[in-house]
């Protein structure tokens, strides 16, 4: 391993305002990559009405690009949201006129929400299916032909651990992790000759917004008056065989950029289960 | 950049082929290794070499080579004749190797054969020479180094080698594909019995790799059944049909780009994992 890996090398993130997408896009640079940053931006988030947290924010994007810049790269903003085929291809479009090619694509924008299905509205599935697995296909297909057209690229998609089995709660989410899986091993067997790979990780909790709210919280301690971080760490950590209640975003983009790499030009359609041992209760 | 400095990394089946190439990776990124494979003959029906491989093994001269090219490296190296089938042996390379290099950081379970026999006729002895090798042996390896890593608190890796042909069924290799399937199972379940001790336990399943278990003649005649006498060219092509990105095979160092990943500080969250190095073989699959 060099850490200069992603030296000469483009990388496009979405969801990158804060969380998992800042993450990887700082560890990027870190290593030499420049980058395209896109998020839901200001306004629309409003218009997902069923979670139970806020989105990242236009402040948060411009400070990812910051610290980007501050790593000595290059970042460009775009807003987009992942749901819109025209934003996404407009974000790739900008992407290319700025910097002439796109190396890495890290489909990570997604959202979280809570209901079990018997109980779940539409609006709630159909929202969830919009981000979390059309979002993904909307930036893959975006990248793909030009990506195979230059015989290069390194898709890497973020499912998550529910997306290797059932949960309550969240089958939604399941199910567009699932699907997330599907799509990435087809799109891995399409690009196989030229020169792309896809693949996907498969966290347990990180130590986000998605899952650090009393939403979230509520579903250990249901009958609670007022919850707070510290109460729900032993609940969290019971999840994981490895027993710390959750990663840091940063340790996931160690396998991201491990699978972003050209030391892993032989895994394709593959998914790495960063997921604290939780996996080895299933077949992943 | 050096991940495994000072570390101490055993490698079983370390004569050739992907266990010497880990072996010179991680000795190239600061690590001292300990290196086993197979023993001289004795003579002795219980501990000759198997008997049922159709291609030569790996032979002493071998693993002293690998000692020598890590040794030229800077790194220090045991290499010591032993059969992964006896826990007796295991045990005694992990007993000399942390006496001369100290305890035992890293355990890399390579060592396997790959035989071809169609099930309905095959003989209990080839059935049981791949099972007592590519699955005791993976449990003998780590019932030797397990406990000491427990003991000493400060974690530990292991990275065991299946197979592609551990996540499907595969005609004629029915006993390989058994004893890979197991490798992933015993893993998985030495992965959350050591969790708490912050050791960590994967595998890895390539598909082909371009080593002597894919260059040997019934090897060829497995992927070329229609040809007498298949070579070289007959069967790259057939090695190529299996993969999805269009290659014969990897490369041993395919693969350690991945074993040393898993075996470093940035995995320390994955565990019980497979991790497929395939050429895309698995995307047809779970
Ligand atoms: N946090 C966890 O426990 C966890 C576990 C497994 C998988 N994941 C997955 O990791 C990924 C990153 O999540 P995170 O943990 O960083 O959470 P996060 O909420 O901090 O970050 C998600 C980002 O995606 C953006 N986003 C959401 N909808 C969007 C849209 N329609 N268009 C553009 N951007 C949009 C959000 O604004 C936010 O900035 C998600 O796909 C999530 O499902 C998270
Ligand atoms: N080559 C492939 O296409 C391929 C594909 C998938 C998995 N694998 C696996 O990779 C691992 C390494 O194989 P390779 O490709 O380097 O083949 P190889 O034949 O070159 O190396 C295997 C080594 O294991 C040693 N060995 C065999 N039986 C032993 C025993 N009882 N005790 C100690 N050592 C023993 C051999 O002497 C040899 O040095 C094996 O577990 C194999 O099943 C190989």
């Amino acid at each position: 391993m060099s850490p200069t890996r992603f030296t000469g090398k483009v990388a496009l993130v979405t969801g990158a305002a804060r969380g998992q997408g800042r993450a990887h896009a700082l560890a990027l640079a870190a290593e030499g990559a420049d980058l395209i940053l896109c998020d839901i931006g200001a306004g629309e988030a409003g218009t997902i009405g069923t979670l139970p947290y806020a989105l990242g924010s236009e402040e948060g994007l411009a400070e990812t690009a910051g610290q980007v810049r501050a790593l000595g790269r290059d970042a460009l903003t775009c807003t987009a949201d992942v749901r819109d085929s025209g934003q996404v291809d407009g974000a790739v479009a900008a992407g290319l006129e700025r910097f002439g090619q796109i190396d890495v694509l890290l489909a990570n924008a997604g959202i979280a929400s809570i209901s079990r299905i018997e109980d779940m509205p539409d609006a709630m599935w159909r929202e969830m299916i919009d981000i979390n697995l059309t979002g993904v296909f909307n930036s893959l297909r975006a990248v793909a032909p030009h990506m195979a057209g230059r015989g290069y690229g390194r898709i890497v998609a973020t499912s998550s651990i529910v997306g290797r089995q059932g949960s309550p709660n969240i089958g939604h989410y399941v199910a567009a992790k699932w699907g997330v899986i599907g799509l990435v091993k087809s799109l891995a067997i399409e690009l196989a000759d030229r020169g792309v790979t896809v693949n996907a990780v498969a966290p347990t909790s990180v130590d986000t917004e998605m899952i650090q709210n009393e939403g979230f919280w509520r579903l250990f301690l249901p009958d609670a008056e007022q919850i707070r971080e510290q109460d729900v760490r032993d609940a969290y950590t019971a999840l994981n065989p490895i027993p710390i209640p959750w990663l840091q975003a940063a340790d996931v983009s160690h396998s991201v950029l491990f699978l972003a790499s050209d030391e892993a030009k032989f895994i394709t359609g593959e998914v790495l289960p960063v997921a604290l041992g939780w996996n080895a209760r299933n077949a992943s | 950049m050096e991940r495994f400095a000072e570390k101490i990394v055993m490698v079983t089946g370390a004569g050739r082929g992907q266990g010497r190439a880990h072996a010179l990776r991680f000795a190239g990124e600061g690590a001292h290794l300990v290196l086993c494979d197979l023993p001289a003959a004795r003579g002795d029906a219980e501990l000759d070499p198997p008997a049922t491989v159709p291609y030569e093994l790996s032979k002493p001269e071998d693993l002293e080579e690998t000692a020598r090219q890590v040794q030229a490296l800077g790194r220090r190296a045991v290499a010591m004749g032993a059969d992964v089938r006896s826990l007796e042996q295991m045990s005694a390379v992990v007993a000399e190797a942390e006496r001369a290099l100290g305890p035992i950081d890293v355990l890399v379970a390579n060592a396997g054969i790959c035989t071809s026999n169609p099930l309905p006729t095959m003989s209990v002895q080839v059935w049981q020479e791949t099972i007592d090798i590519n699955l005791t042996g993976v449990f003998n390896a780590c019932r030797a180094v397990i406990p000491g890593m427990i003991e000493r608190g400060h974690g530990g890796r292991v990275v065991a080698i299946a197979s592609m042909a551990g996540r499907a069924g595969w005609e004629n290799i029915g006993h390989y594909a058994a004893s890979k399937w197991g490798v992933i199972g015993l893993v998985k379940s030495l992965a959350l019995e050591v969790a708490p001790h912050g050791i960590t336990a994967n595998v890895i399943c390539p598909s082909s790799v371009n080593t002597t278990m894919m260059h040997n003649d019934s090897s060829y005649r497995l992927f070329r059944p229609d040809l007498e006498n298949p070579t070289r060219e007959d069967v790259l092509p057939a090695f190529a049909s299996v993969n999805v990105i269009p290659v014969p095979y990897v490369e041993p160092e395919d693969i350690s780009d991945g074993v040393l990943f898993l075996a470093s500080q940035e995995a320390a969250g994955i565990t019980g994992a497979t991790l497929s190095i395939s050429a895309g073989v698995n995307a047809l699959n779970i």
